[in-house]
């Protein structure tokens, strides 16, 4: 016999398991992408065209750093759990699961990336002003 | 006392189909879906580029000729594109979200809305980007 009731074990898990939680980290994440993505079209595109020294410059200052890799860390975690609702939608099994595991591996890497790229532009920075001293 | 019988139910068919005409809410909701999707390709170009500036001359140079051809204009602007269009459904799944605006007629403008409004934001966003 079962203790628990229907109800009790059904309360906040629904089919996904986990009850609203995804749903409610993409709101969170889009409000936060509404107000980061416009702005980064500027700071990115504004960027494309300069010589390999000027975009290490421009992404070395502080703005562009930060909001780089904000854009990176919120956008790429939005980017996954996107993909593995689509993934959901459209696969089953092991092939879902093995998919679900390649974005969020991919989105990881790329976060990472994107990451070091950012930290070693602020380096370099640092170092070509040490030297022009 | 809580075991649960299996309920055979119809199930209601994909939206895109057979079943159903094209319409601007089931078009404009699976263009959320594949916008969303397609933006990793110029999140990949995009962290590439970076990685290359912080690489060799000569690296640079490859990537950074991808980034600025013609091909590399045209990928980036559909990219904004969809960037754009991304944006402005969101906002809507936004406006759903408090229960608003899902009458038939309103959720057909919204689509209508996202759609002309990615293709000015575009817009506006390239002449923005050649002035500055």
């Amino acid at each position: 016999m079962r203790y628990l009731t229907d109800r009790k074990r059904a309360v906040g898990k629904g089919a996904s398991g986990s009850g609203t939680e995804h749903f409610w980290w993409m709101t969170m994440s889009s409000v936060a992408l509404a107000f980061l993505v416009p702005t980064f079209i500027f700071t990115f595109g504004s960027a494309i065209g300069g010589t390999q020294e000027e975009v290490v410059a421009h992404f070395a200052r502080p703005f562009p750093a930060i909001l780089t890799a904000l854009v990176t860390l919120v956008g790429m975690r939005h980017f996954a759990k996107g993909a593995q609702v689509m993934l959901e939608d459209y696969t089953a099994g092991s092939l879902r699961k093995g998919l679900v595991i390649f974005v969020y591996s991919l989105s990881y890497l790329l976060t990472a990336i994107v990451l070091y790229a950012l930290g070693k532009m602020v380096f370099m920075d640092t170092a070509a002003q040490m030297l022009n001293q | 006392m809580a075991e649960t019988k299996r309920v055979e139910r119809p199930l209601s068919p994909f939206m895109i189909g057979p079943y159903y005409r094209p319409q601007m809410t089931s078009m404009s909701s699976i263009l959320t879906r594949i916008t969303g999707n397609a933006l990793i390709a110029g999140f990949f170009l995009g962290a590439w580029w970076l990685i290359a500036a912080v690489s060799s001359p000569s690296y640079f140079a490859v990537v950074d000729w991808i980034v600025t051809s013609w091909i590399g204009w045209l990928f980036f602007t559909a990219m904004l594109w969809s960037m754009w269009y991304h944006y402005l459904t969101g906002l809507r799944h936004l406006l759903w979200d408090t229960g608003k605006g899902l009458d038939i007629e309103i959720a057909e403008k919204l689509g209508w809305g996202a759609l002309i409004g990615a293709t000015g934001l575009t817009f506006v966003s390239l002449i923005i980007l050649w002035i500055i």
